[in-house]
């Protein structure tokens, strides 16, 4: 019973990952590219709506613990881009698998809590743990080419 | 013979002209020099030497993730390191590997500011700063 489960479970996984070519649209800002890539990849836009952007740009003096301020000018270049091609204004419905996991009010501000992000992301804490991992947002550690928005 | 005595003259400076590194930098330099010379009159000069001890030292009071530079950069800073904490490849900071280090002020800060706090858990002086480009404008 328990095998024809799992069994189910993995062609579902299977069905959701080939309804979905894995690409979004990269990032093409240089202030994005440049200030947010400065301690991790440029998350691509899509994959959180623009209030949630905005309330990442309003605390960066505590961003996930780090205090990665930046010139009010430079935040504000960052959050009109950010905010103009997020999941729910961008168009185009790429990250719809993420953005139809948001409330109506919510703003979420970690995409790897994203159910749409866990269900493809079902490892063995060993793999988390892999020294070149480090940490779950490390998209690069295993999509060699998601800075292109290639999530492959 | 105009040509030789040109010869000779170039290769007399180029030894000078190694040394100077870049004008970008120098001038980074001059700056926290300055700034440590309001905080103390007697400040003479950096030292790369304690630059490196900076490098690497163990710190308490910052992130336990980064007692140390070498958490990031490793212990030989002309090699590629890793952010300890995103797993950002980064590059080396040692200018001998990465010529471009220590020449846009505005990012020495950013990421003096950064990485200090993260590292020692306080901001660095600018005697510390200017020991740390010191240090790696030489390695």
């Amino acid at each position: 019973m328990r095998a024809l489960l799992a069994a189910g479970l993995l062609a579902l996984t299977a069905t959701a990952a080939a309804a979905d070519d894995g690409r979004v649209r990269p990032v093409t800002d240089p202030a994005v590219l440049k200030e947010c890539g400065a301690c991790h990849m440029a998350f691509q836009s899509v994959f959180l709506p623009a209030r949630s952007w905005s309330r990442l740009l309003d605390g960066l003096a505590d961003h996930f613990g780090e205090d990665a301020t930046l010139p009010a000018d430079t935040v504000e270049v960052i959050r009109t881009y950010l905010t103009a091609n997020a999941g729910d204004t961008g168009g185009r419905g790429e990250a719809r698998k993420f953005m139809r996991w948001v409330a109506p009010g919510g703003t979420p501000l970690r995409i790897t809590e994203n159910p749409a992000f866990l269900r493809e992301h079902r490892f063995p804490e060993s793999v988390w743990k892999d020294p070149k991992v480090v940490t779950k947002s490390n998209c690069l550690a295993c999509h060699r080419r998601a800075d292109q928005g290639v999530y492959e | 013979m105009k040509r030789s005595i040109l010869m000779a003259a170039m290769l007399a400076l180029a030894p000078a002209l190694a040394l100077a590194g870049d004008p970008r930098r120098d001038a980074i330099l001059s700056d926290y020099a300055a700034e440590a010379r309001r905080v103390d009159p007697a400040f003479a000069a950096f030292s790369a030497q304690r630059g490196e001890t900076l490098f690497r030292s163990r710190w308490s009071g910052g992130d336990p993730r980064t007692p140390s530079c070498t958490a990031c950069h490793t212990a030989d800073p002309r090699q590629p390191g890793q952010n300890a904490k995103t797993g950002r490849p980064i590059d080396p900071v040692a200018v001998s590997a990465n010529p471009r280090r220590f020449t846009d002020k505005a990012t020495v800060e950013k990421h003096f500011m950064r990485d200090c706090k993260s590292v020692l858990g306080r901001e660095c002086t600018p005697v510390e700063k200017g020991d740390y480009i010191a240090f790696m404008a030489g390695y």
